[in-house]
């Protein structure tokens, strides 16, 4: 099954390789992986998505905690959360498609921040599903450039993760 | 204006050696090398931390891993950039494994070098990280001293492991002021040490109801020196008990509670009891494949208490039932205070009905061997090195046959007396780790018991226990193979010996007069003992024993990888109605 991890972790050189290293070493999946601080400078926020049986998730979860580096482990698909991907798409936008892939843009509520003759590139953010269907209801031979940020999660309501 | 504070300024090389002897380090391993030589020259200045010049990087963490093994201290060495570095990994993967601590110092190029693929620049950090509990890149000498006081918090608190600082050249040379502290707090490392009181009551309800309990202890107990309260709590119950390689004298391996080691080579009683225990309660130890066998048939009919002060080791390869997460020591503390305090007791009628199943199988004496053989067998020099130094020396071993001959037949009564490389299989261990052990109990008597294959591994060493005056004594079985793996070719390769018969054997007797020792070839049964006592009464000599052993000798019984507790090898010495019970 797939889950969402949020971590903190020391915003420390190294700390990621920590994080990754211990995933290729002990042959966990991962499926997309974003970092950045947070607002204190001294602490990087993670989001990884993972997937496993119920005992393969428990030994990540715990391996990851065992780092030094990292002061919080949270399993966000235990409870409700929200999550979202920014995705950049370069596509080709000529003739009587550039009309069709704005409508496109319009309905899944995309962007369109930067425009040639021959080419529009569109912001869009949304659930990982969502930017899926977006791609798929796109003309694949338009696509020139696909950039996806990988998911960011957080809980709902009151629930935050602090150290 | 008030002065601020006034401390002293000193040189990152200064508050390196400063910081060691705040510590209360006492003895470094090491090696000199360019990276390394304004601290080198800081140890030249001062004699209250004593470092000890090896010959090998290798065998510093050997040697520096035997001394923390043995004195529950942590092991320190020093060493250069580049290849000083490349060479500890093998030690300190062997440290990390068996949850050891040392703290390993490498030189690094200057901060301004680094990524440049400067002369002997190679990227400690990366290539240790998988092996080490955690390590650290000291970029600015104001973190030296602070870096070191974590380094050795990580290494001893917790489920201990191996740390790495690595330092770059230029910080040991730039100055600040010195200031190491007396304690260190880390917000995102707390280890919890107390067990849970919900699940250590639920542990006694399950020990107390048991009608065939088994105790599993391993090195855990060691390490968190809790091998008092496991014998209390042990004969106060009067359960059986058995110990991993790890733990062997975490429980007196005499007292007639104990029924051998388990796992891979352990008793034929001890692995019949853990396949047809009820409970069983595993106290620091890890459920690692030697030990479990196919997990699928692993303790079919038992409900399971682990205590563990790893989270991460709870539940990894067998589903337990009641978990209890802290320091051995303190959880056995609190379990025996629980047991003590309640009105229940054990179940003497079912647990008299276990102990008669346990001396049924204990009859069929799985270690027997020919005794009376002319050719002397490997079981037999142990048995005998047991006899002579009354089962109370320290005993480090290599990796192959002579390891797990050395764990079957020598009767470790006490706690950090067998030092062995359990986790990662490392030859080439025992030597360095002797001397370590040496350096720290110069009045004890330390053997290595080794095979001619593991001993040349690290063989250089025999240096360094002459520099230092340590006089090990090294038990060498030579049967001309690399034992273990001709074993298993005899089993499961039809016989086809592939690389495990070295053909070019030295002269040990000669190497050892050539390093300025004492040599001793012995090939024949009756000189055994004889032998063992002339080189033990050389008290200040090292004494290279080369016993000519045979070289059929297997080691039973065997559990095949991946088979049952319950399916043994047994012995050609067992009688044909025996085997065919196992």
């Amino acid at each position: 099954m797939r889950h969402i991890l949020s971590l903190l972790l020391e915003n420390e050189a190294g700390a990621l390789s920590r994080v990754s290293g211990l995933f290729s070493a002990r042959a966990f999946n991962i499926e997309s992986l974003t970092v950045a601080p947070t607002e204190d400078p001294s602490i990087s926020r993670m989001t990884l998505v993972t997937g496993g049986s119920e005992e393969v998730m428990e030994q990540i979860i715990k391996q990851i905690n065992k780092l030094v580096d990292v002061i919080k482990v949270v399993d966000l698909s235990e409870a409700r959360h929200i999550e979202r991907e920014l995705m950049l798409i370069k596509t080709q936008a000529k003739g009587a498609a550039r009309e069709e892939v704005k409508r496109l843009v319009d309905i899944f509520r995309g962007r369109i921040i930067d425009v040639t003759e021959n080419s529009y590139t569109i912001e869009l953010t949304g659930p990982g599903d969502k930017l899926n269907a977006f791609l798929e209801a796109l003309d694949r031979r338009m696509i020139l450039e696909v950039v996806r940020s990988g998911v960011s999660g957080i809980a709902r309501g009151d629930r935050a993760i602090g150290i | 204006m008030t002065e601020p504070s006034q401390k002293e300024k000193l040189r990152g090389a200064e508050i390196f050696v400063r910081a060691l002897k705040d510590e209360g380090v006492e003895h470094v391993f090491g090696y000199p090398g360019g990276a390394v030589l304004h601290i080198y020259d800081e140890l030249f200045k001062q004699d209250a931390v004593e470092h000890i010049l090896v010959r090998h990087e290798q065998g510093a963490t050997h040697a520096a891993d035997g001394y923390a093994r043995a004195t529950g201290k942590p092991g320190v060495v020093l060493v250069t950039s580049g290849p000083g570095v490349t060479n500890t990994v093998t030690g300190i993967a062997t440290a990390y494994m068996d949850s050891i601590p040392l703290v390993v110092f490498s030189g690094q190029v200057p901060t301004a070098l680094i990524g440049n693929d400067a002369f002997q620049e190679v990227d400690a950090i990366g290539i240790t990280r998988p092996c080490v509990k955690h390590n650290f890149l000291v970029r600015d000498v104001k973190d030296l001293a602070s870096t070191i006081k974590k380094a050795f918090h990580v290494a001893m608190s917790g489920r201990p492991g191996p740390v790495l600082v690595d330092i770059p050249k230029d910080v040991t040379a730039d100055v600040c002021e010195y200031d190491y502290p007396e304690s260190i707090e880390l917000r995102s490392y707390k280890p919890v040490t107390r067990g849970h009181p919900g699940q250590i009551r639920k542990a006694a309800d399950l020990i107390l109801a048991a009608k065939k309990p088994m105790i599993y202890a391993g090195g855990g107990v060691i390490l968190s020196n809790a091998h008092q309260e496991l014998t209390e709590m042990t004969q106060r119950l009067g359960y059986p008990i058995t110990n991993t390689l790890m733990g062997l004298g975490a429980y007196p391996a005499t007292d007639k509670q104990f029924v051998g080691m388990l796992g891979m080579h352990g008793t034929y009683e001890a692995n019949m009891a853990m396949h047809h225990c009820d409970v069983l309660v595993a106290i620091g130890a890890r459920f690692d494949d030697r030990v479990t066998g196919d997990l699928e048939k692993f303790c079919p009919e038992a409900k399971i208490v682990h205590i563990d002060i790893d989270p991460a080791s709870i539940s990894k390869n067998v589903p337990v039932d009641v978990p209890i997460v802290g320091d051995v020591k303190s959880v056995l503390g609190d379990l025996t205070e629980l047991l003590k305090e309640d009105a229940r007791q054990p179940d003497a009628a079912a647990l008299a009905d276990w102990w008669q199943q346990i001396a049924d199988w204990q009859k069929l004496d799985c270690l027997r061997y020919n005794r009376n053989s002319d050719i002397i067998k490997p079981q037999y020099v142990v048995e005998k090195l047991w006899e002579v130094t009354g089962g109370d020396a320290y005993v480090t071993s290599d990796v192959g046959q002579h390891q797990m001959w050395a764990a079957q037949y020598y009767k470790f009564d006490k706690p950090r007396r067998w030092i062995n490389s359990g986790g990662l299989g490392t030859m080439g261990f025992g030597v360095p780790a002797a001397m370590g052990v040496k350096l720290a109990f110069r009045d004890e008597e330390v053997v290595c018991i080794s095979g001619e294959a593991s001993l040349v591994m690290c063989l250089q060493e025999l240096s360094t226990c002459l520099q230092y005056d340590l006089p090990i004594k090294i038990v060498s079985l030579n049967n001309r193979y690399m034992g273990m793996v001709r074993q298993w070719q005899e089993f499961f390769y039809a016989g086809r010996y592939s690389h495990s018969y070295m053909d070019a054997i030295p002269d040990f007797v000669k190497l050892a007069e050539a390093y300025g020792h004492v040599g001793m070839r012995i090939e024949k049964s009756v000189d055994v003992e004889t032998s063992l006592k002339e080189a033990l009464a050389m008290k200040d000599r090292l004494v290279l024993m080369d016993f000519i052993t045979d070289q059929t000798e297997n080691v039973y019984p065997m559990i095949a990888a991946g088979k049952g507790q319950n399916e043994m090898h047994l012995s050609p010495e067992q009688s044909s109605t025996d085997r065919e019970l196992a």
